[in-house]
């Protein structure tokens, strides 16, 4: 069944099964692979990506319910990779494996729409959904205040 | 695709192979390894005619650095700026590149001096090269970032305009050419973000995940729910009939279950599905119906096991690893004997990136895309099972997210290369969590008995220590056996190290620190029992017990040490053990540690992969024995030079994160079918959990060593000696749940 979706202001039609999880939808037909596959049962967060604005877990998200809603992957977050959580990755070399890093991105990126300024409380809420096998935390953490930093700048 | 080997050096093959530092035994014996080629610049090293410099990096990278930390040293010697510098994966090929593995934190010690060299000797090219051009000494020649210089006649020329005429020289040798003092680093100790950061900050594809070949399709395999469980009969034909699905193959596997089980013991049996997308594979599978012939692992338990290893416990043990003094005669006559049972689980690798390779077979040739970690292994493994020479596979290197010893075997490299040669085609497998977490080479769990013996005056006379592990014989599975170095081996007056091996019929392998992982919990825990017993300071006893004269080591010795495991050469240097002790010590304020009920701190070393670590945890329990760190700190000695200093600290908080995952998890067995599953009962330490991590470094006189491994062990026995400082509660059985403890 044909589908349009609107991926990163890009809208497109799609032919999969309206049952297909988005994240496939999004690697394997649309090839946009940069948000990843961990678990496929929405608890590690690697798969996020927003859904008119809120982080969703893509894996867990059938093709069907994000159609005729804004997408927003980790692929289309800037042109140029200068979105401030982007520029804070890189700055503190955020990323060991670097595999989980484009969910950890997302979900930093929706905590900061909404809390521009989040506490060290208020980030450990918002990101215990992504796990880091490395263990990257820290660095993430440091991560999101420099965004935060850099974010209210912009303003 | 071959790399392009086109090159401005071409040079005669150079002397300067990798280091003799084989301290892991590692699988296709070593014997059958070729001697480590000589290195030539020119592989290593291209120079554009505009002076930018691409440094090609030889090691697999799964997230420890190897793309940076090794053309660092290159790009050091040759004396360039970082930013001239394009990192480029090398392709697999060991004659020109030596070892391309990455395991055992072994190529921080192999590749500290020859890529060094490598730089060096493509530095003196260029040198010479311009001397030629301006007739001028050699040695009024020198460098700066880039160019050569001729300060007497004040001439300069970059590299770039250097490369052709360095391209037609003779080389030096790299046993001759000049290093630089390390006090002129420019790149070397100073942090550089990692190649790939930008790649993944963006979402570009990078990963084993992401290759695309066109014409590609995708691969899933069900396999029995029990090791090496045989496919009987299955409704292939309705499978094939599915959406998107192109071809249903049965694997009968090599696989014959025993009592050992080897290293890469061979494929599992399963039903590979082939389709269109992988999504539709996998659709397709939950319709599968398959009668197993589960054999003989389906007697497999974990209640089973241990009720072996208690028996075990009390006979005779069968090997012993080493021993020295007359341990039970010391123990008759000490004035305390302290006795206790440790216990740890199996535990999965679950890196985040599922198991997965990309093969694509085409006119008799093999092209793979290799995420492995041991390379080379895996392309004499796919030969053999597929029965092609290695000579007719190229093979790709690819980043993976994550290894930590689980893609030194090359398991799914095999099936993906089985699948694309059956269908002639492309093909990319991926593995579901499922999967990954139930076909796991699993470290082996391992039941321990100590004994520790006390004289009047608190000072440790004897360490008697039994390791119940599995196996057949002297034969351990891999990452379940024990090095005769293990400390306080060659510090206890008198020591006795012994191993019983049971049965296991289950795939089993090396995971971040193998061996250590374990026995470093173990040992510094029950050591913290002994201090304690004595009435002493855990970290005064153990700085009084590394100051004992050191039992030589005897050759012949370390039998049943497990296949993939420190051979036990005896290596440990105490006054770096204690040096790491104390900087932690002082840093972690451990002299006046406050005394209040529920919380604590705790404090445990630990030496493997040549490098030592000391670490501290601040610990918080409460009334409902739930755990938080509040704080860690460690403390490390890798040698004279931390190369990257950021990415260093990075592998410090990874380490510690790490540790803690592994003291909340377990995988359990029942009827042969593993329990867990996924994330929801295979935790990971989560953002909220994380402790504030201070890592140190304690620099000495020592050859750098490598990280990926000795930042995590003395993590779990701090924090479980800083539990029992909280509470008086002694953790010795994982995870941490069955101590009665949870993570809050």
């Amino acid at each position: 069944m044909p589908l349009k979706l609107t991926v990163n202001n890009v809208v497109t039609t799609v032919d999969v099964a309206p049952d297909t999880p988005l994240l496939w939808v999004l690697r394997d037909v649309l090839n946009m692979k940069g948000t990843k596959y961990g678990c496929g049962m929405g608890v590690c967060g690697a798969c996020t990506v927003l859904l008119a604005g809120r982080a969703v877990r893509s894996c867990m998200t059938q093709v069907s319910a994000a159609a005729g809603q804004p997408i927003t992957t980790i692929e289309g977050l800037s042109p140029d990779g200068l979105h401030p959580v982007q520029v804070a990755w890189e700055a503190l070399d955020v990323p060991q494996c670097g595999y989980c890093q484009a969910g950890q991105i997302m979900s930093a990126t929706a905590l900061l729409a909404h809390t521009p300024h989040p506490t060290d409380a208020e980030i450990d809420t918002a990101m215990s959904g992504n796990i880091c096998r490395c263990g990257t935390y820290t660095r993430i953490r440091q991560a999101i205040h420099e965004a935060a930093g850099a974010v209210a700048a912009n303003k | 695709m071959r790399i392009d080997r086109r090159s401005f050096l071409q040079l005669s093959a150079l002397a300067g192979g990798g280091l003799a530092l084989d301290f892991y035994r590692l699988p296709l014996a070593a014997a059958q390894r070729p001697a480590p080629p000589d290195l030539t610049p020119q592989a290593f090293i291209h120079i554009a005619p505009d002076g930018v410099v691409t440094i090609m990096a030889r090691a697999s990278e799964s997230g420890q650095g190897m793309r940076n930390m090794l053309p660092m040293l290159i790009a050091e010697e040759l004396d360039v700026e970082w930013k001239d510098v394009r990192v480029k994966q090398a392709e697999l090929d060991e004659k020109i590149y030596g070892r391309q593995f990455s395991g055992g934190s072994a190529n921080t010690p192999q590749g500290w001096e020859p890529m060094r060299r490598v730089g060096a000797a493509g530095r003196q090219l260029l040198i010479t090269a311009a001397a030629q051009t301006w007739s001028v000494p050699e040695a009024e020649c020198s460098t700066e970032p880039g160019r050569v210089l001729h300060k007497a006649s004040g001439k300069s020329a970059g590299y770039g305009e250097l490369a052709d005429k360095a391209a037609a020289l003779p080389a030096p040798a790299l046993s001759s050419v000049k290093l630089k003092d390390p006090k002129d680093y420019r790149i070397i100790g100073h942090s550089q973000t990692g190649v790939d950061t930008p790649a993944v900050v963006t979402g570009k594809p990078l990963f084993g995940i992401d290759v695309e070949v066109p014409g590609m399709l995708y691969a899933a395999i069900e396999k029995a729910p029990v090791f090496a469980g045989k496919v009987k009969s299955a409704n292939t034909d309705q499978i094939k009939a599915l959406p998107g699905v192109r071809h249903v193959l049965v694997i009968d596997g090599g696989i014959t279950p025993a009592a050992f089980t080897p290293w890469e013991p061979g494929m599992e049996p399963g039903i590979a599905i082939v389709a269109d997308t992988w999504w539709q594979a996998q659709t397709a599978r939950k319709q599968l119906k398959v009668d197993w012939d589960l054999g003989p692992a389906a007697t497999q338990s974990s209640e089973g096991f241990r009720k072996l290893a208690a028996e075990l416990l009390e006979a005779a043990p069968a090997n012993t690893v080493r021993k020295y003094g007359d341990v039970d005669a010391a123990l008759k006559s000490s004035a305390k004997v302290v006795e206790a049972t440790y216990e740890y689980p199996f535990i999965a690798h679950v890196t985040m990136e599922p198991q997965g390779s990309t093969a694509s077979w085409k006119d008799g040739k093999l092209e793979m895309w290799s995420t492995s970690t041991l390379p080379g292994d895996g392309v004499a493994l796919v030969a053999k099972t597929l029965g092609i020479q290695q000579s007719d596979i190229a093979t790709h290197m690819v980043r993976s997210g994550g290894s930590f010893g689980r893609r030194l075997q090359n398991d799914y490299l095999v099936e993906a290369a089985w699948i694309s040669k059956q269908i002639g085609a492309p093909v990319k497998l991926l593995w579901s969590r499922e999967d990954d977490i139930a076909h796991d080479p699993f470290r082996p769990g391992g039941t321990v008995g100590l004994k520790g013996g006390l004289d009047a005056q608190g000072k440790l006379t004897a360490w008697r220590h039994h390791l119940i592990s599995y196996g057949e014989g002297k034969h351990l599975a891999s990452g379940g056996g024990i090095g005769g170095d293990s400390y306080p081996a060659g510090f206890a007056p008198a020591y006795a190290l012994y191993t019983s091996p049971q049965p296991l019929m289950l795939r089993t392998g090396a995971l971040r620190a193998p061996g250590d992982n374990a026995y470093c919990w173990v040992a510094q825990s029950f050591l913290d029992e002994v201090a304690h017993a004595a009435g002493r300071d855990p970290l005064e006893f153990q700085l009084e017990l590394l100051s004992n004269k050191k039992a030589p080591w005897t050759a012949g010795e370390g039998d049943a040490v497990g296949d993939h495991e420190p051979t036990g050469a005896s290596v440990l240097i105490p006054e770096r053990f204690k040096g790491v002790l104390e900087l932690v010590a002082e840093k972690s304020g451990w002299a006046n540690r406050g005394k209040q009920p529920g919380r604590g701190m705790g404090i445990a070393a630990w030496f493997c992969h040549l490098g030592y670590f000391a670490e501290v945890a601040d610990v918080s329990v409460d009334k409902n024995n739930k755990v938080t760190v509040n704080h860690v700190w460690a403390a490390g000695d890798v040698g004279s030079q931390i190369i990257n200093p950021q990415a260093a600290e990075s592998m410090g908080f990874g380490g510690v994160v790490e540790g803690m995952s592994h003291m909340g998890q377990q995988i359990t067995l029942v009827d042969g079918v593993i329990q867990q599953s996924n994330f929801h009962n295979f935790p990971l330490m989560r953002m909220r959990q994380v402790p504030k991590i201070e890592v140190y470094w304690r620099k000495t006189d020592y050859a750098p060593t490598g990280l990926g491994e000795p930042t995590l062990p003395p993590i779990l026995p701090a924090i479980g000696n800083a539990i029992f400082a909280a509470t008086g509660k002694r953790i010795r059985t994982l995870p941490l749940q069955k101590s009665g403890f949870s993570w809050a």
